[in-house]
Order: C-alpha cells, then sequence, then structure tokens
C-alpha cells in the first residue's frame, strides 16, 4: 500500500519534471497551516505564506473569505434623530478580504487586469441585487469596504510580500479574533510586464474547534434544548448563590 | 486571560466580563433591582452585537431573579397566584416580544427600537423616580406633612374578570395582571431586562399590592418571563451566549451580596434618588446618541452565508 503510494508519489513528481520546462512561468507556495482553529483562547492568528519563483517577476497574494450576502444601510435625519433608511444589498461579497504584493499594486498591474483578477481592494466583486445608479452603487460600496475595514476584516493597506533574494518570497497574513468560518482562497499571483503570467490558488479552512466549536454546534442545530440548558444552568448558579449567601 | 465566546464570536477577557457582572451586581443588590437596563447597554458597548446582548441578559437575568426570590421566599414575602396570573400574560407578550425582535432585525431597525425603549421607558421611569424622590428628601426634613388616601377607586376597579389573591388581600380584574406581564414580557424580549423599574410601580399603584410582597413577587414573575424569553432567542434567534451569561451571573452574584450589604447604609429614598440617576444617566446617553450625527452613517448586516 505504501510502496504504491510512493510509487504514485513519485510518478507526480516526474511528470512536473518533464512539465516545468513546458510551462515557462512557475511558482510554488504553501501556508504554514492550511486550517485556522478557533479555540475558547482564540484572540486571532498570523499564517504565513511563503513561496518560490523560477525567474524574476513581482507578486501578489490575496486572501479572500466565505462568500456571504451583506446588507448596507444608510441612516438619515428623520424628527430629529437618525434612522437607517435607504438600503442596497450586495452578493457574493468576500467575509473577509486581504492582500499583499512587493510593489505598489499600481505599478504593478493595469487596473482592468486588476479587475480581472479581483486583486485590490478597488477590485472586489460584489455584486448589487438592485437596479441603482453607478453612483449609488459606488457609495454603498465604499460604506461596506469602509465597514468591513473597521471590524478588521478587509485589510486597511496592502501587505507586504518580502523576497529572500530573487527566488523566494514570504508574506505574513493576520486574522482577527471575529474572522469569519469557512473555506478562504488564498491566490498568488505572479506578475510580469504588468500582466499575470502565473497563478497558484491554496486553500485555508477557518473552523471553530474543540469547546467553542461544540457550544456553537449544539445552539445552531438544537436551539431549544441549548436554550433549556442555558435556564437550567442559570436557576442552578442561582439557586447556589442563594444557598451559599443565606446566613450573609 | 482572553476568552473565545462562541455566539457573539468576539474574544473578550475574563475579568473584564466577570467585573462587569460585578459591577452590576453590585448596583443591583444597591438598589434591589434587576441591573438589565444597565448591563445590556454596557454589553452592546464593549462590543457584544445587541441581538446577542439581549439574548443573553435574558438567560442571565434567570440566575439572578432566582436567589432573589429564594431569598424573599424565605420570608415568606411571594404571591404565587398573583405571580403566575402575572406570567400568563407575561409568556404572551414574550413570545409576541421576540417575533417583533427578529422582524425588526430583519428590518434592519433593532437597534433603533432597543434605544428608543430604553429612552422612552427609562427615561420617563427615571424622572417620575426622581421627581418623587426627591418630595420624598424634601418631606422627610419637614415634620407632620400630610399622606395621601391609601387606596383610590379608579376605573380600573371596574373591569371585568375579577380574581380573588389573598396572599395580597386583593379582590381585582385578572386583566391587570395579565396586562402587566404581557408588558413585562414584551420589554424582556425587546430590551434584555427584566422590567422590574416598571413592574413594581405597577403593581404598587395600579393593582395597589402590599409593598412588602411586590419585590419577590415582581421577581418570580421576572424569573418567568426571562427563562421564556431566554429560550425562545436561543431556539428563534440564536442569540444567547451561554459562556458570556455564566461569567456575567458569576461576577453578578457576588456583587449582588456586596452591594445588599452596603445598601444597609443608604436610606430608601437617597437610594431611590441615587437609582433614578443612574437610570436617568444611561437614558440621557442613549438619547444623545440617537440625535448625535454618528461617525459613520452607513452600517452593514450580514444576510446570508457565513457569519
Amino acid at each position: 500500500m505504501r510502496a504504491r503510494r510512493w510509487g504514485g508519489a513519485m510518478a507526480v513528481l516526474a511528470l512536473l519534471a518533464i512539465w516545468t520546462p513546458v510551462r515557462a512561468q512557475t511558482l510554488v507556495a504553501d501556508l504554514s497551516s492550511h486550517l485556522i482553529a478557533i479555540t475558547t483562547g482564540f484572540t486571532g492568528t498570523d499564517v504565513v505564506l511563503f513561496g518560490a519563483i523560477d525567474q524574476p517577476g513581482d507578486v501578489a497574494v490575496v486572501i479572500e473569505g466565505p462568500e456571504t450576502s451583506q446588507t448596507v444601510r444608510r441612516k438619515d435625519r428623520m424628527a430629529g434623530i437618525w434612522i437607517n433608511n435607504e438600503t442596497l444589498k450586495f452578493s457574493h461579497v468576500p467575509g473577509f478580504y486581504g492582500v499583499a504584493s512587493n510593489k505598489p499594486l499600481d505599478a504593478l498591474l493595469p487596473p482592468a487586469v486588476a479587475q480581472r483578477h479581483e486583486i485590490g481592494l478597488d477590485h472586489v466583486r460584489m455584486l448589487p441585487r438592485a437596479d441603482v445608479d453607478a453612483a449609488t452603487v459606488a457609495e454603498f460600496r465604499a460604506a461596506l469596504i469602509r465597514n468591513k475595514q473597521r471590524e478588521g476584516l478587509y485589510g486597511t493597506e496592502v501587505g507586504e510580500v518580502v523576497f529572500l533574494g530573487q527566488r523566494l518570497f514570504r508574506t505574513s497574513i493576520s486574522f482577527p479574533a471575529n474572522v469569519p468560518i469557512g473555506l478562504y482562497t488564498v491566490s498568488v499571483y505572479l506578475i510580469r510586464n504588468q500582466d499575470v503570467v502565473g497563478a497558484q490558488t491554496t486553500p485555508l479552512a477557518v473552523s471553530k474547534i474543540g469547546f467553542s466549536a461544540d457550544i456553537f454546534d449544539f445552539a445552531q442545530h438544537n436551539g431549544l434544548a441549548y436554550g433549556l440548558l442555558g435556564v437550567l444552568l442559570a436557576v442552578g448558579a442561582g439557586w447556589l448563590a442563594g444557598s451559599v449567601f443565606r446566613k450573609g | 486571560m482572553q476568552i473565545y465566546l462562541p455566539i457573539a464570536e468576539m474574544s473578550v477577557n475574563v475579568f473584564w466580563v466577570l467585573g462587569l457582572g460585578a459591577m452590576v451586581g453590585f448596583l443591583s443588590g444597591l438598589f434591589g433591582v434587576g441591573g438589565g437596563f444597565l448591563m445590556t447597554p454596557l454589553l452592546i458597548f464593549i462590543g457584544v452585537p445587541p441581538a446577542v446582548a439581549v439574548g443573553t441578559q435574558a438567560n442571565q437575568l434567570v440566575g439572578a431573579g432566582v436567589s432573589g426570590v429564594m431569598y424573599h421566599w424565605r420570608k415568606r414575602n411571594v404571591d404565587v397566584k398573583l405571580g403566575l396570573v402575572m406570567q400568563a400574560g407575561g409568556i404572551v407578550g414574550t413570545v409576541l416580544g421576540v417575533m417583533l425582535f427578529g422582524m425588526l432585525q430583519r428590518l434592519g431597525h433593532i437597534d433603533l427600537v432597543i434605544s428608543l425603549s430604553y429612552v422612552i421607558f427609562l427615561g420617563g421611569i427615571s424622572g417620575l423616580m426622581l421627581m418623587e424622590s426627591v418630595r420624598a428628601l424634601f418631606r422627610g426634613r419637614r415634620k407632620g406633612a400630610t399622606r395621601g388616601k391609601l387606596h383610590h377607586h379608579t376605573w380600573l376597579h371596574g373591569l371585568p374578570f375579577k380574581m380573588r389573591f389573598p396572599r395580597s388581600r386583593l379582590y381585582i380584574s385578572v386583566l391587570l395582571p395579565v396586562g402587566i406581564g404581557f408588558i413585562g414580557g414584551v420589554l424582556v424580549a425587546i430590551m434584555g431586562i427584566g422590567g422590574g423599574f416598571l413592574l413594581v410601580p405597577a403593581m404598587i399603584y395600579i393593582l395597589g399590592m402590599p409593598t412588602t410582597l411586590v419585590a419577590g413577587t415582581s421577581l418570580l414573575q421576572i424569573i418567568l418571563t426571562t427563562g421564556v424569553a431566554a429560550v425562545l432567542q436561543a431556539a428563534t434567534n440564536h442569540t444567547v451566549d451561554i459562556l458570556l451569561a455564566m461569567m456575567l451571573l458569576i461576577g453578578g452574584v457576588l456583587g449582588a451580596q456586596l452591594g445588599s450589604r452596603a445598601s444597609g447604609y443608604l436610606k430608601g429614598e437617597q437610594a431611590r434618588a441615587l437609582l433614578a440617576l443612574t437610570v436617568l444617566g444611561v437614558a440621557v446617553k442613549l438619547a444623545v446618541d440617537l440625535v448625535l450625527t454618528p461617525d459613520d452613517l452607513y452600517s452593514i448586516t450580514t444576510t446570508a452565508g457565513p457569519k
């Protein structure tokens, strides 16, 4: 069994060896970890991405969280108080977005190419769910990005990809404590002459693990029992306190 | 020491939350109120989503209520029959309130409604309490103050479905306690408060209950309503964070013991005036926030997909 698996691996390597010269631009990258575990002590974490390119070039890295729908609301003053008024919904909005590169993005790529690969905050894909004019969409879109930045879920600036020599590069991606759970994609782009000439995508899973995951699953899948348990615990704690402090 | 709250989906400092519980517990022990009106805005202030603050608070209040009722039970200061009748209205109010909460959440107006209810109810009640206690403080200084009539007969006493409540020596229409319980239930569901500050005066002035029985009976009603609210919020809106509730409860219980001991040093009117000022402070803060231009006019909510 093991021998066969090794055989398979060797075959793949051999294939890669043949393949490499054919594909002129190669890029390999990997993450220090493919799983972010949200445990009870989770306060956010860093994941290191490292990789190599075979010929000189520039690198941009894009991290996208699971797709969500977002409702953006604008407050207006009515009768003296601020009330949510105009609303625009967006679908296919990444719940998390970060980008890093070794040079400023506008120096690396023309907007059209950046748009195609969704590289950079200006090019994050989010689809408005109503037919409104472009100015309104732009306004609500900017507000959505601003709010996500405030929550720490969208990067406020382009992260730094550091080259160690000509071939090796690395970057570090920070995830805050409120990082949404789900499947992330980390895309690494190799850029030469104002164009993307190579790309690699690596998955990254963010999930709740252990005690906090058990509580979350219980609450989501069995809300009634969870609610009853919560009340029972509260009654128990209250009763205990009432008895302990009886003499006081 | 940081701990990740699985439902609120945020990381908080354990000692901070315990301290918050203890502080609010101390005030609730000092003034003899549940303290939900302070805790819910404080939780929202430290970043807990409003819906989770309200749901968790309902759960926490059950525990706080139980130890309170045990105290009054030993002194035989609980009118169980009246409490249960109020509860009948309380359940209906809670169910409607939780449904209303979910609906407002979808419409994007829940934060506004929570704030507005706080401003209206807390502002109104504390204003009245403040006037009352200031008058009482002044009356206390003057000798020979006159007392009003003990029992007024109004249209409230003409309502049908009368029932006897021997423990409170009352013969009143069941519509009154049921109605008061109903309002209490709605408040628990929408504002995450026990509603003691509203129930207590209502039971004294509208039902005409003996004041000794009011605290215990209102606590009994609050336990039942908050219990129903906590279960419903957990089942329908998934907004109860047990971990957060337990930490608040531990801090709250200890704080409440200290508070009730400290209350011995305060006179009734002084305590009421201080409570009224605290409540008024919360209401004014929320009212100012509603009127001031927010830092960002736009807000976002995740409506689908993983949160």
